[in-house]
């Protein structure tokens, strides 16, 4: 059967590559506020599959959880809480329209010559490689230890192999100090001439 | 050929993260709506990961000295740091809605001189 020799990885990453750039394009499109966030969801979405399919698991299931799980509906309780009236729909200018398509299309010819350019980066392995989980080699790299440096016999190459115990506590107080300060910023104000002292 | 019959290699991934990219650039150049902006940079650090993933993917290029399993590390602080980045912003752009009544970024002008 001819239909069985689809490369189902190359079908899928298709697949998951014309949702995710097809509804990104959709979200410049559109100038609906709350479509702009529907469509976001579903190109993210298909990031993550697409993360799936480059062999990175624990990255793509953190991008689920995190982003598509949570920064995004912290960003759609911000469009339920702004979007009454004339912002749900806020027009852009032909003329901004005009300068935007002229920047972005020479900036995606840029970026497209540069990926498509490399030798190295077209080229395609033989066989498929064998799967491996990456969680816990990602867990030991945040704890300071580089497990999958002991495999790797390239000496040069494996001194360069460090830990990130440093820059995850940094982003860990960094991540407590930004929810503690978003907190102070968005509080409700208290009304004026109104007693706070408890009685 | 035809692709559907051929595995995929790095280009392709970087492709797809550029279109993110840009769409991301025109959607913060454009948007008149705070968080339409906000949105807009979600899609270019989103791009930018799927570099990170591809080049440090064993599956499509196994056996290459890539950047190994430091791309999808720093995926994961990219991720982490957009998560934060969304808060402040978000209540920035609250904050910004209680004392002007606007979520337009042209109308925030105060410090123009």
């Amino acid at each position: 059967m001819e239909a069985l020799n689809f490369n189902w990885n190359s079908v899928f990453f298709y697949l998951f590559a014309a949702i995710a750039c097809g509804f990104s394009i959709a979200v410049v499109l559109t100038s609906n506020i709350v479509r702009m966030a529907f469509y976001l969801i579903l190109a993210l979405g298909a990031t993550a599959g697409l993360f799936f399919l480059a062999g990175a698991d624990f990255v793509g299931a953190m991008q689920l959880m995190i982003y598509v799980g949570g920064t995004l509906v912290l960003l759609i309780f911000g469009v339920m809480l702004t979007a009454k009236g004339p912002f749900i729909s806020m027009k852009t200018s032909a003329g901004e329209w005009l300068m935007g398509a002229v920047v972005g299309g020479s900036l995606l010819a840029v970026l497209l010559a540069a990926a498509t350019s490399v030798k190295a980066w077209q080229t395609t392995p033989d066989q498929p490689a064998q799967a491996q989980v990456t969680a816990t080699r990602l867990g030991m790299a945040l704890m300071g230890a580089r497990v999958d440096s002991l495999e790797q016999t390239n000496a040069e190459q494996r001194r360069g192999m460090s830990g990130y115990l440093l820059p995850f506590e940094i982003v860990s107080v960094h991540l407590l100090v930004v929810l503690i300060g978003s907190a102070y910023l968005a509080r409700p104000k208290k009304r004026a001439g109104r007693r706070v002292v408890g009685e | 050929m035809n692709p559907l019959y051929t595995p995929v290699s790095v280009s392709h991934f970087l492709v797809v993260g550029a279109i993110m990219f840009v769409a991301g650039v025109v959607c913060m150049a454009t948007k008149r709506n705070a968080l339409g902006v906000l949105m807009g940079i979600e899609l270019v650090l989103n791009g930018a990961n799927v570099n990170f993933v591809a080049f440090g993917s064993e599956y499509l290029r196994p056996g290459v000295l890539g950047v190994g399993l430091d791309g999808q590390l720093v995926a994961l602080f990219v991720i982490v740091l957009a998560a934060a980045e969304a808060a402040v912003a978000l209540a920035i752009t609250l904050n910004f809605y209680n004392n002007h009544s606007t979520v337009d970024v042209d109308q925030a002008d105060e410090l123009k001189g």
